[in-house]
């Protein structure tokens, strides 16, 4: 493998220029438009940089400049940000779901100028808000749809037109641009990576081009990187994983980025593209396992026959592989019996055959769920780092593969654990610092490390075992510690539990609020001929709640300590939602928000002499109207806790 | 090749739908006495009216299902009196049904495909051959059916079959099938009918994107009142085959007659 250092001396700009260079005419970036894969090669991608950054420069962007995207990923979003970026601009994503009074408050505390949106759904949130964000000069869109109305107007501007003002400054000074980007330095902030805000407004964390290219260079040390190798793109580009791959990884290592046709189709696209590696939050990968259960389902009894034999086989051969010791002959032919018979052909129905690497991020995953995908034929593996260290400061490396830890620490990332039990690293990938917010950048970099703000430490093996946040760790009346965040990830290995939330910090034990999975759950209630309308209705009938109660009562039977043992739950009668400000952006729950959302249920969770509790839901439409609709909850006690 | 509206050739010239006193008899039972109305090209028009108002009969004696017992019907210079389906359809006016009309086990994507047959030309033995100017028509074909699934946002279900889709995306299916005939006219026969709040508001913006970007003439006819009101540009209000109100929305609730017979008295 050839040796990338160099790479650090570059600007992602110069990088890119590098790039085309050493493969020109390869495919860059691919988007699925109107039903056709269209391609774009790396001579196309900095032709389009180029005309963007010229575009811009025209249009009176200035260096360190403010430009704010929001969209769906789309090679646009890549163009508008490195082209920003060449004219030493600074680009920030917004995710795409944020509301118009959130935007509001982020573009005024980025000093943002100039918004790129995907469509008229983010103009219109913009429109909205147009009177208090007085700075913004100029909003670019891509898609022309339904933008009629508001050419005239020359607040607007169309991608088209936007190349053709670059194109034509090209032709007029061709050397301006690499003129330029030469004015660039690696350790220029170039990018504003907002933080995820499960506490409150997101920060934004200062990113530098060597941040991101190192992390390219860092990664595929540890698994090298192919340039025939296919990527698809499906998280938000506002999180830190995408723009790690973008900026950092493709650039590097001279992949192909794949856009999806739309959110909706990102699992068709998935199976269309085969993808060689995937980094995803781990809520995809329990989405793609429901799917996998559900296909085996309506499968006809031989395949549920041999998926049902060969999934103990791989199971087994997953355990040695993954802890990298030699397998016996007689289990080893099995286990490839079972890759060529079963799961092969499974996976390659979901697309994950070519698949080398999986890897997951951002929360943990229950281990049952790394032994599943090992099992399988995918080599899912965790790793650990935030937005602040660009995506990964430990990894899971083959052959090493502990469903408890995180792995070992990047090359060039130095990590220790503090005397409070906090994370801390090191690394060329560490960010500046947050966008004007000096007391609390000198907090994150406090003595030169990284503060985490996870409680974690490392095991004998030298891996990383990461508690929960040092802030979430929650104590029971007695004192007792427990990770809620723990718990909940052993509720939701359930197939029927799509989320939980637990809680009991500073009472006498601990209660659980469970979601039920609409899709499992409903499947299951199909196949037994139980009928129900809603989803509220679904999660009230007796049999699903005793469903749910066999789940809780497996966890229980498995709890390390007894104070971890669940003693209530309640099935909740809607789905938590990232709209109604229950999750986060990125699926976390906000555990604080919606204890104070339930207040009523959770008092009734720790008054064990109610069984049963009328509650009245209120439900907003898109419209802004609402109904309100009364349900009654049942809250279960189970036996045997203390 | 990428496609874009703005770069798209839009019709210049539009052609107004004229009504004149249309009257449609089966036996002794009038459908529609002496019915004029003018459907002016460029906006949306609806048609409102009590069940049995003879609002479908309307529609049926302008995409030539009925021809009317007298009247005219005139789209441009072309009378409609005694057109045929077919011939209706290649003047540029297409229609969306009330109850689905879709191929329930062919997927989407055929459903729009066999939908622009007649705007397909080759011959048999270019289709046998295929090769040449049958793939080219395909794939032009292809091309525009792929502008109209993007365009109603159908991407997700391309490939599955009509039948195992919900209520509300068949009826959007039903619209697109009407689009690839890249109609200049369309007829939208309770195109919300059985939908919920987020379909029927789906449906709305579509419905006003169909106006504004493909610049269609848009005739609607829909029972919810709410809908009419908001995106109407002109209402035609019919009761038991007569029309006894016409004007934009804010005079049309006013008219005593048109509040009695559709939204009841006090």
């Amino acid at each position: 493998m050839k040796d990338k250092s160099q790479l650090l001396n570059y600007t992602i700009p110069q990088l890119l220029r590098w790039r085309v260079k050493e493969t020109g005419d390869k495919v860059a970036l691919r988007e699925k438009d109107f039903g056709y894969w269209n391609n774009y090669t790396w001579n196309d991608f900095y032709d389009h940089v180029r005309k963007i950054a010229l575009g811009l420069e025209k249009v009176g962007v200035k260096k360190g400049d403010k430009l704010a995207l929001i969209g769906d990923n789309i090679p646009e979003m890549l163009f508008m940000a490195i082209g920003a970026q060449s004219i030493g601009a600074i680009s920030a994503g917004i995710y795409q779901t944020t509301l118009p009074d959130e935007i509001a408050q982020l573009i005024d505390y980025m000093d943002v100028t100039v918004v790129f949106c995907d469509d008229q759904e983010q103009v219109d949130k913009l429109v909205e808000i147009r009177d208090r964000i007085p700075r913004v000069r100029k909003v670019i869109y891509e898609d022309p749809r339904g933008m009629r109305s508001y050419r005239s107007d020359d607040w607007f501007l169309f991608i088209e037109d936007l190349y053709e003002i670059g194109a034509a400054s090209n032709a007029e000074h061709p050397e301006k641009y690499d003129a330029l980007i030469d004015q660039g330095s690696p350790d220029d902030v170039c990018h504003f990576c907002l933080t995820s805000g499960t506490t409150g407004l997101s920060k934004g964390s200062m990113m530098t081009h060597k941040n991101y290219i190192n992390m390219g260079i860092q990664l595929t040390k540890v698994d090298n990187l192919e340039d025939t190798d296919e990527y698809l793109s499906f998280l938000p580009f506002a999180w830190i994983g995408e723009q790690m791959n973008s900026f950092g990884v493709a650039m590097a290592t001279g992949i192909t980025i794949n856009f999806p046709e739309s959110v909706e189709t990102s699992m068709e696209d998935l199976k269309e593209i085969g993808p060689h590696f995937m980094f995803g939050a781990p809520r995809i990968y329990e989405t793609i396992r429901s799917q996998i259960w559900l296909k085996i389902d309506e499968s006809y009894w031989l395949n549920r026959l041999a998926y049902q034999k060969f999934i103990k086989i791989g199971e087994k051969a997953a355990r040695y592989r993954m802890s990298g010791e030699r397998m016996p002959a007689s289990l080893r032919f099995s286990a490839w019996l079972g890759k060529t018979l079963v799961f092969d052909p499974l996976i390659n129905q979901i697309g994950l055959r070519r698949l080398r690497r999986a890897y997951t991020g951002g929360a943990a995953l229950g281990p049952e769920l790394f032994t599943f995908y090992q099992a399988i034929g995918v080599n899912l593996k965790q790793i650990y780092g935030q937005t602040e260290i660009v995506g990964i400061a430990y990894m899971h490396r083959d052959g090493d593969v502990r469903p408890d830890t995180v792995g070992k620490p990047l090359p060039e990332t130095e990590c220790k654990i503090s005397e409070e039990g906090e994370i801390l690293s090191q690394s060329p990938s560490v960010c500046v610092g947050y966008y004007k917010m000096d007391d609390k950048s000198e907090e994150l970099l406090e003595g030169g490390w990284l503060h985490s703000g996870d409680a974690g430490y490392i095991d004998e093996n030298g891996h990383l075992v990461v508690i929960d946040r040092v802030a979430d760790v929650m104590h029971s009346n007695k004192g007792e510690m427990f990770s809620p965040m723990f718990l909940e990830n052993k509720l939701k290995f359930s197939p029927y539990i799509k989320e939980a939330v637990i809680f009991g910090d500073k009472r006498d034990f601990v209660s659980a609020l469970i979601n039920i999975d609409p899709i499992v759950v409903g499947k299951w209630a199909e196949d037994r001929g139980l009928s129900f309308t809603t989803y509220m209705d679904l999660s009230g009938k007796p049999e699903v709640v005793e469903l749910i109660k066999g789940a809780v009562q497996d966890v229980n039977e498995r709890a390390e300590k007894d104070h971890f043992k669940i003693k209530r739950f309640a099935v909740l009668y809607k789905l938590l939602d990232m709209d109604d400000g229950e999750l986060t952006k990125t699926g976390k729950i906000r555990r604080k928000f919606v204890r104070e959302k339930y207040k009523d249920l959770y008092e009734a969770l720790y008054d064990e002499s109610v069984s049963k509790k009328k509650v009245e839901a209120d439900f907003q439409y898109q419209d802004g109207q609402t109904t309100t609709v009364e349900a009654e909850m049942s809250f279960y006690t189970m036996e045997g806790v203390a | 090749m990428y496609f874009r509206l703005k770069n798209q050739v839009l019709p210049v010239t539009m052609d107004k739908l004229v009504i004149s006193d249309v009257t449609l008899s089966f036996g002794g039972l009038m459908a529609l006495s002496d019915v004029s109305l003018d459907i002016e090209p460029g906006l949306i028009t609806s048609v409102i009216g009590p069940n049995g108002a003879g609002k479908t009969s309307l529609l049926n004696c302008i995409s030539g299902f009925y021809h009317p017992t007298s009247g005219d019907i005139y789209f441009g210079d072309h009378k409609l009196n005694k057109a045929s389906p077919h011939q209706v359809s290649n003047l540029g006016i297409a229609r969306a049904f009330q109850n689905i009309e879709l191929f329930g086990g062919m997927t989407v994507l055929d459903n729009l495909l066999l939908a622009r047959h007649q705007k397909l030309h080759y011959s048999i033995l270019h289709a046998v051959v295929y090769f040449g100017k049958a793939s080219r028509e395909e794939s032009k074909n292809r091309r525009y059916v792929e502008e109209v699934i993007d365009f109603m946002e159908l991407e997700p279900y391309r490939k599955h079959t009509v039948g195992s889709l919900s209520y509300g995306i068949q009826k959007r299916v039903e619209v697109a099938r009407a689009l690839t005939l890249a109609p200049r006219l369309l007829l939208l026969d309770e195109p919300m009918a059985g939908m919920n709040i987020e379909e029927k508001e789906d449906m709305v913006r579509f419905i006003i994107d169909i106006q504004k970007e493909r610049d269609a003439t848009v005739v609607l006819v829909e029972h919810d009142l709410g809908v009419v009101m908001d995106i109407s540009d002109r209402i035609y209000v019919l009761d038991f085959g007569v029309l006894i109100g016409a004007g934009k929305p804010e005079e049309v609730v006013k008219i005593p007659q048109v509040v009695e017979a559709y939204i009841g008295e006090d």
